[in-house]
């Protein structure tokens, strides 16, 4: 005999008792704690479950109330009979009616053994902890908590903020230094009993009475006062999420559990009929793995993280976030080319060529969505129907970006598109625009259409342009924004492209064989200079060369 | 202006309340064995009319999954359904042959049987044809979750209604009965969906996949609501609004989080469209007893005239939970 198990237990007594029975027929004394609250009928099920072993005892009851002194003192009532009760153990072990042996007790046998002076307790101090939800730990020693925090939450936290207002503060007590930690422990009886018996218990529990969660902080503190040597860590496995509730373990942890380093786990499902068959047989002792608890904190934190911050980019039934939250954000990069394929006559194929990316058509064409390839459904069942795109067309674009995570998504826009798309752009840190104003102007002019019909259209064009410019162009836009007037462009065409190689593809070190090839735009001047003529005033083209020609120029 | 829209929102919840109440007296009990369940039971809603050759496959589902009682009202069949739901002992059936669109599509006789019996349980509300799939649904039963739930303070859970669909011709390939559906139609759309927030609710709106591909290309706003708050730890005072879709107090409605983060949420998988649909949606156009005067069901004759296939090659074959959770259609939140 080596160790006692004191256990707390308020629900699911049958699977307590289960446990308990295991502790015991391997050796363990058990004195278990049982909630005042819990109706005398169950309490007399589970003791005569438990009649035929001496070893399980139960204490004295105390309504028990999360968060409060009353844990504490029912875990000292127990403790003490444990002690008392059962002279030849050395080690007591804290546990829950949830918690679960998941190595053989033999082993924790041996391993409190080997340690015969160390109390295995978690013991941080509170400028360290960094676990605390809800902002208080130094407080928790240093203010008062008359009110329930499940029960009387408005009152708990008005009083909160009341006496921080006016600075109130508790005196702790001298040689107390204030330390928290996970509640469950193993201390040895030499700790355990300079704690019960301290000459200044009462002052210490008087002073606990009213300290916030005291079975986090009460034994943490004082085993600092008593103890030779602490190992601040605990033996049992609890992870917490992010409101401070532990995470429960199911049957399809069993896999996990069996890789964990320590001997307990909390809290258990009471209905994992498989965790408990096989960690209460013996049989099961054979087949642990290797431990690997990295595992165990990165499938946790992975969830506290999933519930936080989501996966950007991903709207759905349970993340909708505001604007501010995240709203705004598509999932990956993408790219919107405006008056590229206007100017360029195999831009499409060279951009897919050298960026590595999928290049799609006028996305926002009124008349149809220009998929790639023309497919007229796309990735996650995309349809090419431009009322269903234009209905709410930021579902659109988010789901594109989202269906085709991890490749680059490009596509060109212009202003005889379908415009409503461009302020969700502007605004999203993922989009990367590259405008050449004015660009629109080149097919109306290679066009054969009727001059009038030409000046109307270009005059509503360059609005619609103007527009989008001003949009992308305010600060509130987060989209990384290229803008090049068309004369800017054509005077150097490969430095713009050889930047927006780079800004979409940032770690690409190649530079590009060839460059795709600008449209003839001799004569594009003249063409201009007829539009002003006809009382049009074309700006977004820049100065514009009148005798600009590229017939014999080669780019390189 | 607040304080009004709250009121009038009261108003109306109140108004569904006494809705379902005055409706009662239509639903005559046929049998009742709700004697002897365990304390705080899951149990299931739902309403039918003639879906006999589905039954068997639906009642198995759910028990694996840990429902402990079934509430069905019977609306009218008349191939054997109602004979076979009285037959089964863990089912509680009520009959009536009043209108199902008065009924507000059968919401206020499941509203009543709510209120009756469901206070204080945590409640599904499903139509014979959706199932419910949720995190860890193949090893944890109905019963984590709700606990889960419980502890974590959740009234309610809510899951998207996924459209499944075979490929090829729904009528080459009959369903039978005890069949698993999603052996037929085991594709989906994944990613088509479009989200808005609605006011004042507060609720989201989801519509897409491939009904508004096909069917409503030309119209989306018709496009049929695919979000569900099926699973709800019921009270008295609660009220769906309209369907499963949202409910009232409007507190409700807010299983998603707003500020980046991801709830728990599961999918409804809709074994609606199997070889049997055809007959359905025309049996449905002739009694006119569909919500938004059938428009729906008008949609998909006009489109299955047309021979239309559902699956397209962009279509997704499904595997399990953890494919539409990767896919993003549903969450585990931050249940591990």
């Amino acid at each position: 005999m080596s160790f006692g198990v004191v256990m707390l237990c308020h629900t699911a007594l049958d699977r307590a008792a289960q446990v308990a029975r295991h502790w015991a027929q391997a050796g363990c004394p058990v004195v278990i704690h049982l909630d005042r609250r819990v109706p005398d009928r169950d309490r007399d099920r589970l003791a005569s479950a438990l009649a035929d072993l001496p070893a399980v005892r139960f204490s004295a009851r105390i309504a028990c109330e999360w968060g409060t002194f009353s844990l504490v003192r029912a875990t000292n009532l127990a403790a003490t009979q444990l002690l008392d009760g059962f002279p030849d153990i050395t080690h007591v072990l804290l546990a829950s009616g949830a918690c679960l042996p998941i190595r053989p007790v033999a082993e924790l046998a041996a391993h409190l053994a080997a340690h015969p002076d160390t109390d295995f307790i978690e013991s941080v101090t509170t400028a360290d902890v960094g676990w605390t939800v809800g902002g208080l730990n130094q407080e928790r020693f240093t203010l008062r908590f008359p009110f329930s925090w499940k029960k009387q939450r408005r009152l708990f936290d008005g009083y909160v903020r009341l006496q921080r207002k006016i600075g109130f503060q508790r005196r702790i007590p001298d040689g107390i230094v204030p330390h928290l930690g996970s509640q469950w422990w193993c201390l040895t009886r030499r700790s355990l009993q300079a704690i019960l018996a301290h000459p200044d218990r009462p002052r210490h529990d008087r002073y606990f009475r009213r300290v916030w969660i005291p079975d986090e902080s009460y034994f943490q503190t004082l085993v600092r006062t008593v103890s030779t040597k602490i190992e601040s860590r605990s033996l049992t496995l609890c992870k917490f999420d992010f409101q401070g509730r532990p995470h429960v373990f199911y049957d399809d942890h069993l896999h996990l559990l069996r890789q964990s380093e320590a001997y307990v786990a909390r809290k258990i499902w009471p209905q994992a009929d498989l965790l408990y068959r096989t960690f209460l047989t013996d049989a099961a002792a054979p087949t642990r793995l290797a431990p690997n608890p990295a595992k165990i904190n990165r499938l946790f934190a992975k969830a506290v993280e999933r519930r936080i911050k989501g996966r950007p980019g991903l709207f759905m039934q349970s993340r909708f976030p505001t604007a501010r939250r995240g709203g705004n954000l598509s999932a990956g990069p993408y790219g919107l080319f405006q008056g590229f394929d206007e100017l360029f006559q195999d831009f499409h194929p060279w951009l897919t060529r050298n960026a590595g990316v999928r290049v799609h058509g006028h996305l926002f064409a009124p008349d149809r969505v220009r998929f790639a390839d023309d497919e007229r459904v796309y990735k996650g069942g995309l349809s090419d129907s431009a009322s269903l795109r234009d209905y709410n067309p930021r579902s659109f674009l988010t789901n594109l970006v989202w269906n085709t995570r991890g490749e680059t998504q490009c596509f060109h826009f212009g202003p005889g598109d379908v415009q409503d798309i461009a302020s969700f752009i502007a605004g999203d840190p993922n989009a990367r625009a590259f405008i050449i104003s004015g660009a629109f102007a080149v097919p109306l002019w290679r066009s054969n259409r009727p001059f009038p019909e030409i000046r109307a259209e270009a005059a509503r064009l360059q609005k619609i342009e103007s527009d989008l410019i001003a949009r992308f162009d305010h600060p509130d836009t987060k989209a990384l924004t290229r803008i090049w007037s068309l004369a800017e462009f054509v005077e150097n065409p490969a430095e713009p492209l050889l930047q927006l190689l780079d800004d979409l593809n940032p770690r690409g070190q190649h530079r590009p064989a060839d460059m795709p090839q600008l449209v003839p735009l001799g004569g594009f001047g003249a063409f201009l200079q007829d539009l002003r003529n006809q009382g049009m005033h074309p700006v977004m083209m820049g100065d514009f060369p009148a005798n600009f020609d590229n017939a014999e120029k080669n780019l390189t | 202006m607040r304080l009004m829209s709250i009121y009038r929102l009261r108003l109306q919840r109140k108004r569904l309340l006494w809705r379902a109440f005055r409706k009662r007296r239509q639903l005559v009990p046929v049998t009742q064995r709700m004697q002897g369940l365990r304390r705080q039971p899951i149990l299931l809603f739902s309403t039918m009319r003639n879906e006999r050759v589905r039954l068997p496959f639906f009642l198995d589902y759910y028990r694996k999954l840990g429902v402990d009682h079934f509430l069905v009202v019977d609306n009218g069949s008349t191939d054997g359904t109602r004979e076979y739901l009285a037959d089964q002992p863990d089912v509680s059936l009520w009959e009536t042959d009043a209108g199902y669109k008065q009924s507000r599509f059968g919401m206020d006789w499941i509203m009543h049987l709510l209120r009756r019996y469901g206070s204080g349980n945590w409640c599904l509300t499903v139509d014979v044809d959706e199932f419910l799939v949720y995190p860890f649904c193949e090893t944890r039963p109905l019963r984590a979750l709700t606990d889960w739930l419980d502890s974590a303070g959740n009234r309610a859970f809510s899951s998207m209604l996924l459209d499944m669909y075979p490929k090829g011709a729904m009528h080459e390939q009959p369903y039978y009965e005890g069949q698993n559906p999603f052996e037929i139609a085991q594709y989906f759309d994944s990613g088509n969906y479009t989200t808005t927030r609605s006011w004042p609710l507060l609720n989201l709106w989801i519509q897409g996949g491939p009904r508004a591909r096909l069917f409503f290309a030309d119209n989306p706003y018709r496009a049929p609501a695919l979000n569900k708050i099926p699973l709800v730890k019921w009270r008295r005072s609660y009220a769906y609004v309209s369907s499963t879709h949202m409910l009232l107090p409007r507190g409700l409605n807010l299983t998603y989080d707003d500020g980046g983060g991801e709830k728990p949420s599961g999918c409804l998988l809709h074994a609606k469209f199997l070889d049997t649909f055809a007959a359905k949606a025309e049996e449905e156009m002739r009694r006119g007893q569909h919500y938004a005067e059938s428009h729906e069901y008008r949609a998909y004759q006009e489109g299955l005239s047309r021979e239309r296939d559902l699956w397209c090659p962009r279509s997704e074959k499904y595997i399990n939970w953890r494919q539409l959770e990767i896919l993003g259609l549903m969450s585990k939140g931050n249940w591990a």
